[in-house]
């Protein structure tokens, strides 16, 4: 079924009894030639393109849960392209444009809305290592524009421009950047995925992956064995787990991050902002909440849930930026499981096992990633070369010294 | 307006009367009251609109699970969003407004969205609006996220103050009810330091709604009791107004005390505290939430839940009309009608969906039994119900009951997952809970009043027994097995009309039955798709209805649908209470340097470098701009001599025979050898081989060594060598302790520096060349003994020394430093001027030593020894970091030399594209150097030193600016370093 | 969460500083044949467990003391807190 604003109108005046199905709920073959473990944003989107830009539709997302219940749908709904280092920004910016066409493409309102992403500026140092950021954008081909604090409080006067611990001396926007309607993303690439042939298996949990000599030929399921010439992991927050199954240990340690909305409140603020001195994000979501986010709560954890301090910390981020938000209630918190990787950037590559892929350590910044993950994961997996904006995603890359630290602070995960 | 919903008793006090206003318009209620109770009491049935409907909509419970009466509290800065009138306690002078409507509360032209409904499906948003592209940023989103949204904030700053604490108890009993005071009073008894926390104002949970008695008094009386002999304990700390709102790891609570909420005017004092509570134990006695039934147009002002009537009536002698009827699925419903008849309230009918006898004899109630409500008249208040068998009976109010909800919700914090009992149609506490945790009373599924005492008393007993107290025995004070037999019964399917689940979110049955037909079967996609329990009520009143729902569409159980868990906070918590006083200025402290007051009292301007204030420069008369200041500052310095405060870099204290060992351990260069009286200058390399920090070692005896770091780096790197010293190599003798604060240095630079410090150091003490060279450090004393030390380092490239003295003399110190100088016009300099003068010399700090970074990129390769074992040797050599194109820093000048660097400029060569694949580096720091005459910069280049003299373009499109720079040596100053031997 | 120092008594977490694994302490030696492999092993690759996990703690708001701490990645139980000195003694550091 075709999604428009005449079916909206057609079928609310015949009683909304038309309306079909979503996604099919198939049960597993016994083989495709491609399956991928986890039915979160990244898994999805992978098969998405697969079907779509390169034909493949015997093609399996084995979800142990509910679609788009990985990290789709509980983080903060950011969509930018700002990274600093060449092994990152072209691959976020292919992002970008895959957002900036996504509910054209997938027939499907994710809500992607480019409301700008601003990270404040509250040190000499600090500009100038935004200004060779804003420069590397540019020299990527994305978009970037730095602004002084008079600028800033002409458009933003609510922020505390005259009272801060940590003067606000200006910022660096991509006024691309923006948020999307997070379930929504998974629902359009499923909804796509299947509409192609796609099979989308929930509470279908990968208890094995099959690998006879050195070669991998598919997965044991909680609903049976099911084989496949390629099977592509993708369970970032699971994927110490899911990787220990062939035996694999990875650049990773899983973390807890936590995440926050507001009560609902009228039109407050216009994009995301970014704190420069502590570490607070925030935008306000269609509906009215105030979204917000902080650091990691800082130690290796797979509980979805996180601890006192780490939710004051991010508070007083808030308070110190935009004392206006005091009088807002937070209504609910909520924890995600995050793959920090050892330099905070993330995997698409093949493994040492034939016929094994993995994408994960998304770290935090999995969700503006979802488009071009699955993209590049898809090329992968279709053509067994890595697509061009994503050569430096390697497993390897410790090994050779090709780091990818935008932080600059080293092998230490809960430090990105 | 009278108070025409005012009947007898309650426990508010009429003595005292308190004016207040809605929508501008003054009323009256009586101490006692909250803001809902003194609404209905003066027959204000609507109060606020629905979020997408906007439907109107009335007071529906007398709690904080309130989706309905939501209001904006307060005026100007204090103005207060989606405030629960259910939670307000009444306070003269009061000022409330509804919300969420466009022009009045009764006439809101967004109501048309109510007329449009049928477009308005669950998840329709996600099917249109697409079209054409650019109309979602410009069009579609605005209109929608105007209408969307709630209350205002003001956008003015927070004008309150919040507190934040720490507690520590014994046992932590949330929730004052029945089985709370008993569980307080069988511990309190017992010695145990307790803390017994509610969230309303008055102790006693539901006893105060109820006409139960316990130990032959009425419920109140005997709460009120119970309160007193607790309050006078000194193990007790009773808190009202406080909720306990979330459980964390081990034991720790958040609790949220509102101590000037309920006061006209906070007086100065904190509006809220935020406590951290540590318990070794603690007893859930949360009580239970009602649920109502979903009928067609169930959410008409006037329709409340049964036990919410019973609570006006009860403890606010208020009822919501004059013809009240009941719908119920249960027993419970029932005592609503009786309570309502005792008042003089007209209870015309009892509708029981269950088919069975009345639960109690009601004289002058009709009961009718096996039917239900399945429509309702009346746009602004209710006029009539229509029952099933088609009766249409006249009435002003409808008591709604469908049973009772434990209140699990801090047992699920932890994920938790609650266990679905049918005899209680309803979910308990299951799983695994909060460790230390138990649950008592109706929050553990003992819905009667004599059960709830009982478990409380049991399980305070069964916890204090845990951690070494013996509870005494208590007697359980008589009170009644109520009848509370409940029949599952959810929605009304005759209903043909739209019947409401999630009230505030506008979800109805029919969503629900779309959202499964379109496979958003699972309770977290329902959930997400209808957008049900996202409300600012997290769904108290209506997940359990919108899950049976779903399991009787998907023909399966409640069970096998699964449920969603709560999580934090219980009821929402102010962001300004969360934050408490790290705001503004206090955010986070600031840490002076020991001269601050000096630079204060000479004309410096600060700048914030981490937590720390430091001098940026020193204005003297005639200054026009900064650039005039540093300028002068470094000319000066570099002529004759300048005086810095450089106390922020950390010091490092290093004692132990293996005092050496353990630096060359740490340090990629070699420290053992360094002689007695000698400084050197390390690189300290991460294990992963980047460049980590840098600073001059002094070897100041033969097991001594006096340790500097960058300041950014200060606590980090004493962390990692505590790390080496107790982990890595446990055995060394060597200690460490941080001295950062407990010395006071000042580098004094220039030509005349050595001539100034003859001036402050007692004589005994020779610094001249050949007593005291370059690199020579020790032990001396000035001002006629004070202990110091001296180190003849340079950092300005100068003849220059930094000299440290104990803290407490450091403001003194840049007094006498200052007026030594005086006769060779000695100047202080900020951190700007040092700034210069370190990239005139060709140093890296921040910019440089960036975290991305190898010796090798900023020309020290050589520093990594390859003889002896160092953190960062090994991942140091590997392929990628020792490309031959490495990035190397470089000197760079602009090719017109009166033009101005700019830093975080690219690298290009003359002819190519300005890409990402042609990027050959970046401009990272830049300065005017006043002793060229022109700008000069350090950057990273690929190739680096190979590329001398050529020139490149420096790009920054952020600026919109390109220029062409000649790559030369980062020394532009003194590049064979004879000042500083001088 | 709390931590039980063993010679403090119980800690707010908040007092202290979060490294990761505890294998952090097995370094390896440099002069070894593999010495790069096992240093990229040592450096970047974890067991990541789901379930028991022995971990570092620094005291920094404390006696300084770096801690083992095994606690459970699923529920954040802790059984067992050691000193990490005595720790790396036992796994036969020498130096």
């Amino acid at each position: 079924m075709r999604y428009s604003g005449f079916k909206v109108l057609w079928q609310g005046l015949t009683g909304n009894k038309g309306w079909t199905r979503a996604w099919r709920e198939p049960e597993p073959k016994p083989e495709y030639d491609i399956i991928i473990i986890g039915g979160g944003g990244h898994g999805l989107s992978t098969a998405y393109y697969l079907s779509k830009e390169f034909g493949m539709t015997n093609v399996a997302v084995l979800e142990k849960g509910w679609l788009g219940s990985g990290n789709i749908g509980r983080n903060t709904t950011i969509i930018r392209s700002n990274y600093l280092l060449p092994g990152n920004e072209p691959f976020y910016e292919l992002s970008m444009k895959l957002w900036e066409n996504l509910e054209q493409d997938t027939n499907y309102n994710s809500m992607v809305s480019q409301r700008s992403i601003l990270n404040l500026i509250h040190t000499d140092g600090q500009r100038d290592a935004f200004v060779r950021r804003g420069n590397a954008m540019f020299l990527a081909g994305a978009d970037a524009e730095l602004v002084d604090a008079a600028q800033l409080r002409e458009e933003l006067p609510f922020l505390d421009y005259d009272n801060a611990r940590f003067p606000i001396k200006g910022g660096l926007f991509q006024r691309r950047g923006g948020t999307a309607r997070h379930d929504a993303v998974a629902w359009g690439y499923a909804r796509g995925a299947d509409s192609r042939g796609v099979d989308i298996i929930q509470n279908c949990e990968v208890t094995g992956i099959d690998i006879e000599n050195g070669r991998c030929v598919g997965v044991q399921t909680s609903r049976g064995a099911i084989r496949a010439k390629k099977v592509a992991m993708c369970v970032a927050g699971s994927s110490g787990r899911v990787a220990a199954m062939a035996g694999m240990r990875l650049p990773i340690e899983s973390h807890v991050l936590q995440a926050f909305v507001s009560e609902g409140l009228k039109p407050t603020l216009p994009g995301v902002i970014t704190f420069g001195a502590g570490h607070f994000y925030v935008s306000q979501s269609d509906k009215g909440g105030l979204v917000f986010g902080g650091d990691i709560d800082g130690y290796n954890t797979y509980a979805q849930r996180g601890n006192l301090p780490v939710v004051e910390d991010v508070c007083e981020g808030g308070m110190a930026i935009m004392p206006m938000i005091g009088r807002a209630r937070l209504l609910r918190s909520w924890g995600g499981v995050m793959d920090m990787s050892m330099d905070g950037s993330p995997f698409i590559d093949k493994t040492h096992i034939d016929g094994l892929y993995f994408n994960g350590g998304w770290c935090y910044g999995g969700f503006k990633a979802t488009p071009a993950s699955g993209f590049c994961y898809a090329h992968l997996l279709a053509r067994d070369t890595p697509h061009p904006v994503a050569t430096q995603m390697r497993l390897d890359r410790f090994m050779t010294g090709n780091l990818i630290d935008e932080k600059g602070v080293g092998n230490q995960p809960n430090l990105h | 307006m009278s108070q025409a919903g005012r009947i007898d008793g309650g426990l508010i006090d009429r003595s005292q009367q308190i004016k207040f206003r809605f929508n501008g318009k003054w009323m009256r209620g009586f101490a006692g009251d909250t803001l809902a109770s003194a609404l209905l009491a003066n027959g204000q049935l609507l109060v606020g609109r629905s979020f997408k409907y906007h439907r109107p909509r009335g007071v529906f419970t007398a709690g904080s699970e309130e989706p309905n009466a939501l209001v904006q509290l307060r005026d100007g800065a204090h103005q207060e969003p989606n405030t629960r009138a259910t939670m307000v306690e009444l306070f003269d002078g009061l000022a409330a407004t509804s919300q969420n409507h466009r022009g009045s509360l009764e006439y809101d032209l967004l109501a048309v969205n109510d007329l449009v409904s049928p477009f308005l499906s669950a998840g329709f948003y996600y099917k249109t609006f697409m079209w054409p592209k650019a109309f979602w940023e410009k069009l579609y989103e605005p209109v929608i996220r105007a209408a969307a949204g709630l209350g205002k904030l003001s956008m003015q700053n927070d004008p309150d103050a919040y507190d934040k604490g720490f507690l520590h108890c014994d046992l932590l009993v949330i929730g004052a009810g029945p089985s709370g005071l008993m569980a307080a009073l069988t511990a309190a008894r017992s010695g145990a330091r307790i803390i017994l926390a509610d969230e309303d104002f008055r102790p006693g949970g539901r006893l105060n709604a109820e006409t139960l008695e316990v130990a032959g008094m009425s419920g109140a009386d005997w709460a009120a009791q119970a309160v007193a002999e607790l309050s006078n304990m000194p193990n007790v700390r009773l808190m009202t107004r406080t909720t306990v709102y979330g459980a964390y790891d081990h034991g720790v609570y958040g609790a949220l005390e509102r101590c000037t909420d309920h006061l006209a005017d906070s007086g100065g004092k904190p509006r809220q505290v935020l406590w951290r509570i540590f318990s070794k134990r603690a007893v859930l006695a949360a009580g239970a939430t009602e649920r109502p039934i979903a009928f067609g147009n169930n959410d008409r002002p006037g329709t409340m839940l049964a036990g919410a009537v019973r609570t006006y009536a009860n403890r606010y002698g208020v009822t919501p009309g004059q013809q009240v009827a009941v719908f119920t699925n249960n027993d419970d419903g029932w005592r609503t009608a009786a309570d309502l008849q005792a008042k003089g309230v007209n209870v015309p009918v009892v509708i029981d969906s269950r088919d069975k006898p009345a639960t109690l004899n009601l004289p002058g109630v009709k009961h009718i039994a096996g039917e239900a409500v399945m429509d309702t008249v009346g746009r602004k208040g209710l006029k009539s119900i229509t029952l099933t068998n088609g009766k249409v009976i006249p009435v002003d109010a409808l008591a709604v009951s469908g049973g009772w909800n434990p209140n699990v919700h801090l047992t699920c914090h932890q994920r938790g997952r609650p266990t679905w009992r049918d005899d209680l149609c309803a979910f308990v506490p299951g799983g695994e809970l909060p460790v230390g945790m138990t649950v008592a009373g109706a929050a553990n599924g003992s819905m009667t009043l004599a059960s709830a005492l009982a478990e409380g008393h049991a399980e305070a007993a069964a916890q204090l027994k845990d951690i070494g107290f013996k509870a005494k025995k208590s007697d359980i004070p008589d009170a009644e097995d109520e009848p509370r037999d409940c029949a599952a019964f959810w929605h009304v399917g005759e209903s043909k009309k739209r019947a409401w689940v999630d009230l505030q979110n506008d979800v109805t049955v029919k969503d629900i039955k779309l959202a499964n037909t379109e496979g958003f079967r699972s309770v977290e996609l329902l959930k997400r798709y209808t957008t049900m329990g996202m409300a600012t009520d997290q769904g108290k009143t209506s997940n359990i209805a919108g899950l049976a729902i779903l399991a009787e569409e998907a023909g399966k159980t409640i069970p096998e649908v699964g449920t969603t868990i709560f999580r934090p906070p219980y009821t929402p918590v102010p962001i300004g209470a969360l934050a408490g006083r790290a705001r503004g200025k206090d955010f986070r402290p600031y840490r002076l340097t020991p001269s601050h007051k000096w630079a204060e009292e000479n004309g410096a301007s600060f700048v914030t470098v981490g937590n720390w204030l430091r001098a940026e420069w020193y204005t003297r008369d005639g200054e026009k701009g900064w650039r005039d200041s540093v300028d002068r500052e470094a000319r000066m310095t570099r002529q004759s001599v300048g005086i810095c405060d450089v106390t922020t870099l950390g010091k490092i204290d290093i004692q132990g025979k293996d005092a050496g060992a353990f630096l060359d351990k740490v340090y990629s260069n070699t420290f053992s050898t360094l002689p007695v009286g000698k400084v050197r200058y390390g690189l300290m390399l991460r294990e992963d081989g980047i460049c980590y920090d840098d600073g001059t070692t002094a070897r100041m005896d033969e097991n001594h060594y006096v340790m500097t770091t960058t300041t950014a780096n200060a606590v980090l790197v004493f962390r990692r060598l505590e790390f080496a010293r107790q982990c890595l190599w446990p055995n060394m003798d060597v200690h460490l302790i941080s001295t950062t604060d407990g010395w006071a240095q000042f580098a004094v630079a220039g030509p005349n520096s050595r001539n100034l410090l003859r001036k402050v150091i007692d004589a005994e003490h020779d610094i001249s060349n050949e007593a005291f060279p370059f690199m020579a450090c020790g032990n001396i004393t000035v001002c006629g003994g004070v202990p110091a030390r001296l180190f003849r380092i340079s950092f300005s490239g100068e003849l220059a020394y930094e000299i440290a003295v104990p803290a407490r003399y450091g403001n003194s110190m840049m007094g006498v430093l200052n007026e030594a100088g005086a006769e060779f016009d000695a100047v202080p300099y900020g951190t700007e001027a040092l700034g210069v003068m370190r990239i005139e010399k060709g140093h890296a700090t921040a910019n440089e030593l960036n975290g991305q970074t190898t010796a090798l990129n900023i020309g020290l390769g050589k520093m990594v020894s390859q003889k002896k074992e160092c953190i960062g040797q090994v991942l140091s050599q590997r392929p990628e970091m020792n490309r031959d194109d490495a990035i190397k820093l470089m000197g760079f000048r602009p090719v017109d030399r009166t033009r101005k660097l700019i830093a975080g400029s690219h690298f290009l060569n003359k002819h190519d594209p300005a890409d990402m694949d042609h990027d050959q580096g970046w401009m990272t720091s830049v300065a005017y150097s006043p002793n060229l005459g022109h700008h000069i910069g350090l950057g990273f280049i690929k190739e680096g030193h190979a590329r001398k003299g050529e020139i490149v373009r420096a790009v920054s499109p952020v600026h919109g600016v390109e220029m062409d720079v000649e790559i030369v040596s980062a020394h532009f100053v003194d590049p064979e370093g004879e000042r500083l031997r001088g | 969460m709390i931590i039980n120092h063993p010679l403090l008594g119980p800690r707010d977490a908040a007092e202290f500083v979060y490294l990761g694994d505890a294998s952090l302490i097995d370094r390896p030696d440099w002069q070894d044949e593999d010495a790069m492999d096992q240093f990229h092993a040592y450096g970047y690759l974890r067991d990541n467990p789901a379930g028991e996990h022995k971990e570092l703690w620094y005291h920094e708001q404390g006696d300084r003391s770096w801690l083992v701490v095994t606690r459970n990645t699923l529920t954040h139980e802790i059984t067992n807190v050691e000193i990490a000195r005595d720790v790396a003694r036992a796994r036969g550091r020498d130096k």
